[in-house]
């Protein structure tokens, strides 16, 4: 008894001390404020003065100058860009689109590429799959838009494989040595928080424009989830199998050879799944420094408004995605499966040989009739034109255009641009306090001191207004997509029928690259702040939609149970007995909606808006790799904070709540 | 059957777990018990054992979990190192072994069952089973008749080509054991073999065990906490509690003279009169007069019992396998074990 109640006390001191801190901080944060507001703040303590700000773009500048010039790592990248890289990519491309290069065989024709998708879907996951596989390459080819999709597949074919790698390699040596794991775990959330235009500009500097670069940017973004999966993966191999293997006497390379990354197959196919889906998003965006494909065409099309065109393209990259993702995670679930022994070896590689000979068949055929090799210019069915019309006509539906001007105008007057203006009168220390209060309330006392070195770093760039503007922009949206999501989420989780479908929806909303979701807004909302705000409402509704189901649907049932024999309403029910449970897991999607919209208010940009992302993607027309930086590491920080806060939240939560 | 150098002699090994066992070990003076080390901040996997397992034989090592039965037996196989102590296996002590030999060692002279079978989820029953013939090399063809012979053996021959997924748990057990007799072993060591299988399977495999083990006589360490199948399969058990061993012995005497209390009272519920041998309760012949047929001293009380309720002796010769009289077992002290009564 006494034990228990000294702990109490502890308990009781800890939060005392922990509110006591907290409104310490409030205080000081609201006193700033209002001596703003009665125009007694010096100037110095409402913006940190030009003066103070450190050169840290320079610096950098001079220090990657260093690196690129005296040290010669440029020539070093430029050879691998021009050498081995480009060689592959020229393979690939002449395969593919029929690029002049070595070996001087391609283009393949398109009817072989669709009859060979669709075996390799009937063998990894029957009818459906094969008829995803087919279906993707046949709309492609008849669509018009095949040399574009095979210029952004050639890229992907050869990231690919060399992320899968490199990832590989990368993971087993963070599992197998301890310190490079602790090295390689900041760089890694860094990496993944790191707006993608970041990536773009060293891949650029480094490795000349165009395919080289693309699949450079493309590469570094896909490796981080390839690393962290085969890190899980292998350290989650049962200790059985590993002391099987060492009793039978393996060797170390035999025991990581033919015991560790078979064993961890599941968890490596994951990793190759997300390689690929990365890729593709990736390979979108290198648009932005000109690489050649659907993404650039894309953003031609969205550039000079012909929403038709833009829609069909979204078409192909969506099927290209939702194929790729089927298709890899059907490969993940499949499991091997013995033959009866006997089986003559014709019958063994099946699949493989009806392959080859439909592909030699229809590559054959394509000799023939030449519709089958090429879809010429005259020969597509695009109706980019027809469907303008029905797009545009559609929006001018008086009821359609009055809905979407009425929300263009509450929204934008009533909601979001009060609500910039109140955030950019804050006074910068202020605005620190705030959030490093908010940090440490969620988090507790780390994430708040991550809050406050972070915040102080942004306050220092020289870029906080533009950090402001960004901020306000994804916590909009996550506040509306969460005002969106969460109820859906609710309602979906009742039943089972539903909750399934909307899982579905949401699992194959995920695949799609980023890029996608501008076409929506920039069809309802038009070119301004409303449509920004909209494309990432919908690309952050997506976690939040996912996980409030997840959340509630993995509620223990004895538990509701236990509150339905209470005589709980299924109001009451919902609020102190499935809310506090999925809690820790809405957070996570919370999280990831936070996330996702960091990534994708850069993309905004296109769209245009006065944020970091603006700037980052002016430094992509010039040779500014220190300020792209500074910029990119704004947008990291401020994305870091929040995962802080709110991951080490949920994993309290979880672990006070006995949960996993 | 017992020659004279035991297979693994194990002299006062101790396995802690912890930031630094060596050390702590070193500062242990005084005897400390196990909830003493462990408020020292160090988990006492085994502590301070010595055993030794002769050859042929069948050493049951019994405890509940976490009494350290599973982690001794990974030190006898290095697959942890020991914090103090000795432990030869054929007069070689394996702490001392590079790991080139300690290879060579596990390749050529040990075998591993494991409780949840340790299968390799990627290759098939054959493939799995000529696993240890491939790692030291041995080629295709070869491995792939010793793998079939071993397959057999076992009686899964027709599933070499099944994947392990594609069995049920009691074939699954069965592929193990194929694997780790691959290599014709000397040393076999079974980690709770059968402890994840259902009842019925678990008896079926048992005497499938006993078939196996009748014909190769293996020297055998088996790992257990099931005390019935212990005392069915053992010619001597280790009994276990924290890290130490309690009581090691033959089933009859753990049975007849359990040493601590922990081990009278799993002896409690034994039905002693399928445990104890008669020759066990035999005293020497001293001139008693002996009279009418010799009962077999290899049999248990159980097995008796109708003889024992029967006659009307009071001290029954007992012979040995030959029929020779060995010496005589007093009627009402067998009928006191048969009815329970001590």
């Amino acid at each position: 008894m006494a034990a228990l109640s000294t702990e109490l006390q502890e308990i009781t001191d800890k939060l005392w001390g922990r509110s006591r801190l907290l409104i310490a901080l409030l205080i000081m944060a609201f006193a700033l404020i209002l001596a703003k507001a009665i125009g007694v703040l010096p100037e110095w303590l409402n913006r940190i003065p030009e003066a103070a700000i450190p050169p840290t773009a320079q610096v950098l500048d001079a220090i990657f100058n260093f690196i690129q010039n005296e040290l010669g790592i440029i020539y070093v990248t430029r050879f691998i860009a021009e050498g081995p890289l480009e060689f592959l990519l020229d393979t690939s491309g002449n395969l593919l689109e029929g690029k002049r290069r070595w070996p001087y065989l391609g283009p393949i024709p398109w009817s072989a590429i669709a009859v060979v998708a669709v075996v390799v879907g009937y063998a990894l996951g029957g009818w459906r799959l094969a008829a995803l596989g087919g279906g993707t390459f046949i709309w492609t080819a008849v669509i018009g838009q095949w040399k574009m999709a095979m210029q952004t597949m050639s890229v992907i074919v050869v990231s690919a494989p060399l992320a899968f790698l490199m990832g590989l390699t990368l993971g087993v040596a963070a599992w197998k040595y301890r310190w490079f794991e602790r090295m390689m775990k900041p760089i890694l959330s860094v990496l993944q928080t790191l707006p993608f235009f970041t990536y773009l500009l060293p891949a650029v500097i480094f490795f000349k424009v165009g395919p080289t670069a693309g699949a450079v940017a493309t590469i570094t973004f896909a490796i981080p989830p390839m690393i962290l999966m085969t890190t899980l993966g292998l350290k989650k191999v049962s200790p059985e199998v590993i002391e099987a293997g060492h009793m039978s006497g393996c060797t170390r390379w035999q025991m990581l050879s033919h015991v560790y990354v078979p064993a961890a197959r599941t968890e490596i196919l994951v990793g190759v799944n997300q390689v690929i889906m990365l890729c593709l998003a990736m390979v979108v965006l290198t648009a932005f420094i000109g690489m050649p494909g659907l993404g650039a065409k894309l953003l031609a099309m969205m550039g000079s408004f012909k929403l038709g065109r833009s829609f069909e393209i979204g078409v192909t990259i969506v099927l290209l995605a939702v194929m790729l993702d089927r298709m890899s995670k059907a490969w993940v679930v499949k499991q091997p499966v013995h033959f009866e022994r006997g089986t003559p070896w014709w019958k063994r590689h099946q699949v493989s040989l009806i392959a080859l000979v439909l592909f030699i068949g229809f590559t054959l055929l394509s000799q023939v009739f030449p519709i089958l090799a090429e879809v010429g210019r005259k020969q597509h069915l695009s109706q980019g034109k027809e469907i303008d019309v029905v797009i545009k006509s559609f929006l001018a539906i008086d009821a359609i255009k009055g809905t979407t001007e009425w929300l263009r105008w509450f929204l934008n007057v009533k909601v979001l641009i009060p609500f910039r203006n109140t955030l950019l009168a804050i006074p910068t220390p202020a605005f620190i306090l705030l959030v490093v209060s908010f940090s440490y309330w969620v988090g507790g006392r780390r994430p708040g001191i991550y809050a406050a070195v972070f915040f102080t770093v942004v306050a220092f760039s020289g870029w906080w207004d533009r950090s402001v503007i960004t901020l306000y922009t994804v916590i909009s949206a996550v506040a509306l997509a969460a005002i969106i999501g969460i109820p859906l989420g609710v309602v979906a989780a009742r039943s089972s029928r539903w909750s399934k479908s909307i899982l579905l929806a949401c699992d194959t909303a995920q695949t799609f690259p980023s890029f996608i979701y501008l076409i929506p807004a920039i069809m309802l909302f038009g070119v301004n702040d409303v449509a920004v705000v909209f494309s990432i409402l919908i690309f952050a509704a997506v976690p939040l939609i996912r996980y409030t189901i997840i959340g509630l649907s993995s509620v223990p049932p004895e538990m509701t149970e236990a509150a339905d024999m209470s005589g709980s309403t299924r109001r009451q029910k919902l609020m102190s007995v499935q809310f506090p449970l999925a809690l820790p897991t809405m957070a996570v999607g919370f999280n990831q909606a936070i996330m996702f919209s960091f990534f994708m208010v850069i993309i905004a940009a296109f769209i245009g808006t006065q944020d970091l992302g603006q700037e980052l993607q002016r430094t992509l027309a010039g040779t500014e790799l220190g300020k792209n930086f500074v910029l990119g590491l704004n947008v990291s920080l401020m994305a870091l904070t929040f995962d802080m806060a709110i991951s080490s939240w949920a994993e309290q939560r979880k672990k006070r709540l006995g949960l996993d | 059957m017992r020659a004279s150098t035991p297979v693994i002699s194990a002299r006062n090994v101790w396995k802690l777990f912890g930031p630094s066992p060596e050390r702590y070990l070193k500062s242990l003076s005084a005897i400390r018990s196990f909830d003493e080390i462990r408020a020292d901040g160090y988990i006492a996997g085994v502590k301070d054992v010595s055993i030794r397992v002769d050859r042929g034989e069948m050493l049951v090592i019994m405890g509940l979990s976490g009494s350290g039965k599973s982690t001794l037996v990974r030190c006898f196989s290095r697959l942890h190192s020991i914090t103090g102590g000795t432990i030869e296996v054929d007069g070689q002590d394996i702490m001392k072994l590079s790991e080139r030999d300690l290879i060579e060692l596990r390749r050529n002279k040990m075998g591993m069952v494991f409780q949840s079978f340790g299968l390799l989820p990627h290759r098939t029953v054959l493939e799995n089973v000529a696993f240890p013939l491939e790692m030291r090399g041995q080629d295709c063809p070869e491995r792939r008749e010793r793998a079939l012979e071993v397959i057999k053996l076992v009686g899964l021959d027709g599933r070499e080509d099944y994947f392990p997924r594609e069995l049920s748990g009691g074939q699954q057990q069965r592929v193990g054991i194929a694997r780790s007799l691959a290599i014709e072993p000397d040393i076999w060591f079974l980690d709770e073999p059968f402890s994840a299988l259902d009842p019925l399977i678990r008896r079926e495999m048992q005497d499938e065990f006993l078939r196996l083990q009748e014909m190769l006589g293996k020297t055998i360490v088996f790992i257990t906490h099931d005390f019935d199948e212990a005392l069915r399969l053992a010619d001597r058990i280790v009994i276990m509690r924290d890290g130490s061993v309690e009581q090691c012995d033959s089933p009859d005497q753990i049975v007849m003279k359990p040493a601590t209390e922990y081990v009278a009272k799993f002896t409690e519920d034994i039905d002693k009169a399928r445990v104890v041998h008669a020759n066990v309760l035999t005293k020497p012949v001293n001139g008693h007069v002996l009279e009418g047929a010799p009962i077999n001293g290899g049999s248990t009380i159980h097995e008796l019992a109708r003889v024992l309720v029967n006659d009307n002796r009071i001290l029954l010769p007992v012979a040995n396998d030959k029929g020779v009289v060995t010496g005589v077992l007093e009627r009402n002290a067998a009928l006191n074990v048969l009815l329970g009564a001590e």
